[in-house]
């Protein structure tokens, strides 16, 4: 250790001039100022302001980042400390070198941030300045809390709406919405009167469900908005949203009678067809022939029809006597539209169930349920020549071209032995939402089975094995049984606690 | 006596006048409070001129004085110089220069025997500088800088120079000069001591900004405090107090 005498300090080759101000030698530096004088002389800062405000929401616990965000931070956090920089202006023109808090009481409403700084003086001198600043905590409720304190959580509603009778179709969208995570930012979903109605809070979210429902079911969609608030200077307008949506009013297995110009349209099919399935479009099927068409939502709400049969309706009834179509047989003409190679066109001879043993004649009519049916089998039809139709395209047909019997699907048994026989499951939005719309759990379980008996139809929906199945002995089971494979089937995710055991 | 002075809010007085024994010069302002300053202070012992080079206020800067000679640039018309040599006394020699560093003031320090000089003047300038103001010539710089004229003021007394010139190079500036030197500032801090300030040998004009500090180290190393009151206070002192018991 060597020590050093003031005088080798001051014998420095450095020129020592006179402070201007004070008259203390110093060195020369680019203000000639001693550091005392240049301090109480200039204040780097000057344009900072040593007192600010904070707003804290007290419902949520989050500090407003302005304009319009609220964050969550903890007392003496990262967050919070760069939430009061940014609070500060005229940080920008000093260099910020340390910043941390100051020990303040938390029930004291104020945090107070220690700040060094460096800020360049008269011409290149760089001064270091520590000092406080102190945060102000006001309370302030964010909107989130505003609008749930006034009960008014959503902005944007989307009514879903079928106007027919049965549910079938909420079903299958229920089952495409948990396919696609639709339902992700919903705020709300309550069953209604024939509908569902799903609440956003923002317009854009409602906007992504119709677009949705856009591409899976065929909808009509309306738009309007009512004026909650507004503010006339800001030119701020408060809206709430609201979309109603219509599904066609058409389900699986429904008779529809088409108008004369939709049949043209569609490769003259004939104007009585099946509903055979209802995805983004309306596949219709033609018995007599096995035409097929599809009808676009645009199409069908430019030329509406509504069912002359509904699944309700259908009346059992037991083939006599089957005879598949040959091919010469077959009618086509010029300009036909597409013949369904999957089904198979037959005549059949069919007695009701119900007058099965009485002297009576069997009813001759076509089907396009060849390829399932054999004489003894149960097939659910209409009786159209007993039914009473309230249809204006139906008036204007010939009565000889409809049938007196229309049949639909095989009927594979008791729906009991189904449905014990059934080791797989759907998964469901919300339980009690499914209490509110199953009126009958019919429509649930032929939802069920259209699902087993038609593979396109199930083919956009996840389908689980269910563990909680008893297993069925195989040979119960009727083998004819339509049935869906293991590979069809995913594996729940199952997560379980096992219990601890007491002390 | 250093005496504090504004040129029309401007502290640069040294910019707008130039100081020597035997006359002053004093820029054209909008008013006369500058020149009247100056007038009081000198009028009885040395003529002080209005003077105009090129048609610029700067003449501080453009032109290098002492009580023998002036050196003006080549931008000064015939009218000015013929008004200069006018109003000056009949024994000062007034030279114009054709010079590339035309703003003589800041490539020029002198006193009336020494001059310290820009290292790149040219050869002809020196001459002429050499023979009209009656002085020796050094090439020089002050504190690396080359403007020796900015950053030097000197008189035949003493002399202030920039802030940063080291120990060494005032040692060898002083030895040059025969006067002492002092590092030091005018106008609260400013570095450019010569464009602050004006001196002669008994008078000193700095900018109004000039701080008492600053007063004080131009008074003690030009040595003008000691002019008639300290003459009162030590040589005739005795005599007053004796005439007057």
């Amino acid at each position: 250790m060597e020590y050093i005498t003031p005088e080798n300090i001051l014998d420095t080759s450095s020129t020592r001039i006179l402070c201007c101000q004070c008259a203390v030698p110093i060195e020369a530096n680019p203000s000639n100022m001693c550091v005392a004088c240049l301090r109480a002389h200039v204040d780097i800062t000057d344009g900072i302001p040593k007192q600010a405000t904070l707003f804290f929401c007290r419902g949520c616990e989050r500090y407003l980042q302005p304009p319009a965000e609220w964050i969550v931070c903890a007392l003496e956090s990262r967050e919070l400390l760069a939430l009061c920089l940014k609070r500060l202006k005229g940080l920008n023109r000093v260099k910020l070198i340390d910043a941390g808090f100051a020990w303040t009481e938390p029930h004291s409403k104020r945090i107070k941030v220690k700040l060094t700084v460096q800020g360049e003086v008269m011409g290149g001198a760089v001064l270091q300045q520590t000092f406080i600043v102190e945060f102000n905590i006001q309370h302030q409720m964010c909107d989130a809390c505003h609008r749930s304190e006034a009960q008014d959580y959503w902005r944007a509603l989307v009514q879903v709406r079928q106007r027919a009778n049965n549910r079938k179709t909420f079903y299958y969208l229920e089952q495409l919405i948990l396919k696609h995570k639709a339902h992700e930012n919903t705020l709300g979903i309550k069953p209604n009167h024939d509908g569902l109605d799903f609440f956003y809070v923002s317009e854009n979210h409602a906007r992504k469900m119709v677009d949705f429902l856009h591409s899976v079911l065929p909808i009509k969609c309306q738009h309007s908005k009512k004026l909650i608030s507004h503010d006339i200077h800001s030119n701020i307008y408060n809206y709430k949203f609201t979309f109603s949506i219509e599904i066609v009013p058409l389900s699986k297995d429904s008779v529809v009678c088409l108008p004369k110009k939709l049949t043209h349209q569609l490769g003259s099919i004939s104007p009585i067809c099946l509903v055979h399935r209802v995805t983004s479009t309306i596949h219709l099927i033609d018995p007599n022939t096995g035409q097929v068409c599809d009808v676009s939502s645009t199409n069908y709400w430019r030329n509406p029809f509504t069912p002359i049969c509904n699944p309700k309706q259908l009346v059992e009834y037991i083939v006599m006597d089957i005879d598949i179509l040959k091919d010469n047989e077959k009618k086509s003409f010029p300009g036909q539209g597409m013949v369904s190679n999957k089904h198979v066109v037959a005549d059949v001879w069919v007695v009701k169930a119900s007058e099965l043993g009485l002297d009576v004649s069997p009813v001759h009519t076509r089907t396009h349920l060849g390829h399932i049916l054999k004489p003894g089998d149960t097939v659910l039809g209409y009786n159209l020549s007993d039914s009473n139709v309230n249809d204006t395209n139906l008036d204007k047909l010939d009565s000889s071209v409809v049938p007196d019997v229309f049949l639909v699907k095989k009927y594979y048994g008791e729906k009991a032995a189904r449905r014990r026989a059934r080791n797989w499951k759907l998964k469901h939005m919300a339980e009690e939402l499914h209490e509110g719309l199953s009126s009958t759990n019919d429509d649930y379980n032929e939802f069920l089975d259209d699902l087993e008996e038609d593979p396109a139809f199930r083919q956009n929906i996840n389908i689980f094995k269910d563990a909680n199945k008893v297993p069925v002995d195989t040979d119960e089971i009727d083998p004819t049984l339509p049935r869906i494979t293991l590979a069809e089937m995913l594996d729940d995710l199952n997560i379980e606690d096992v219990e601890m055991s007491e002390v | 006596m250093a005496v504090r002075v504004q040129f029309e809010n401007n502290n640069e007085v040294g910019v707008f006048s130039k100081l020597t024994n035997a006359y002053c010069l004093v820029a054209i302002g909008g008013s006369e409070n500058f020149y009247s300053v100056f007038e009081a202070e000198l009028a009885e012992t040395i003529p002080v001129v209005h003077v105009s080079i090129g048609g610029c206020r700067i003449i501080g800067r453009m032109s290098v004085a002492n009580k023998n000679g002036l050196l003006v640039p080549s931008s000064t018309t015939d009218t000015e110089l013929q008004h200069i040599r006018n109003s000056l006394p009949d024994n000062v020699k007034v030279q114009r220069v054709e010079e590339r560093l035309s703003a003589l003031g800041n490539v020029i320090a002198c006193n009336d025997y020494v001059a310290l000089v820009h290292p790149d003047l040219d050869r002809d300038t020196e001459e002429i500088l050499a023979d009209t103001l009656n002085v020796e010539v050094f090439r020089q710089t002050v504190a690396g800088n080359v403007l020796v004229g900015s950053y030097a003021a000197l008189s035949n007394r003493g002399g202030l120079v920039h802030p940063k010139t080291t120990i060494q190079d005032q040692d060898e500036l002083s030895s040059l000069l025969q006067v002492p030197l002092v590092a030091g500032t005018v106008n609260r801090g400013s570095e450019v001591v010569a464009a602050g300030m004006v001196v002669n040998d008994w008078c000193a004009f700095c900018g109004l900004d000039t701080t008492s500090t600053e007063i004080s180290v131009i008074e003690s190393v030009f040595k003008i405090n000691d002019g008639k009151p300290t003459a009162i206070n030590s040589t005739m002192r005795a005599s007053l107090i004796d005439s007057m018991s």
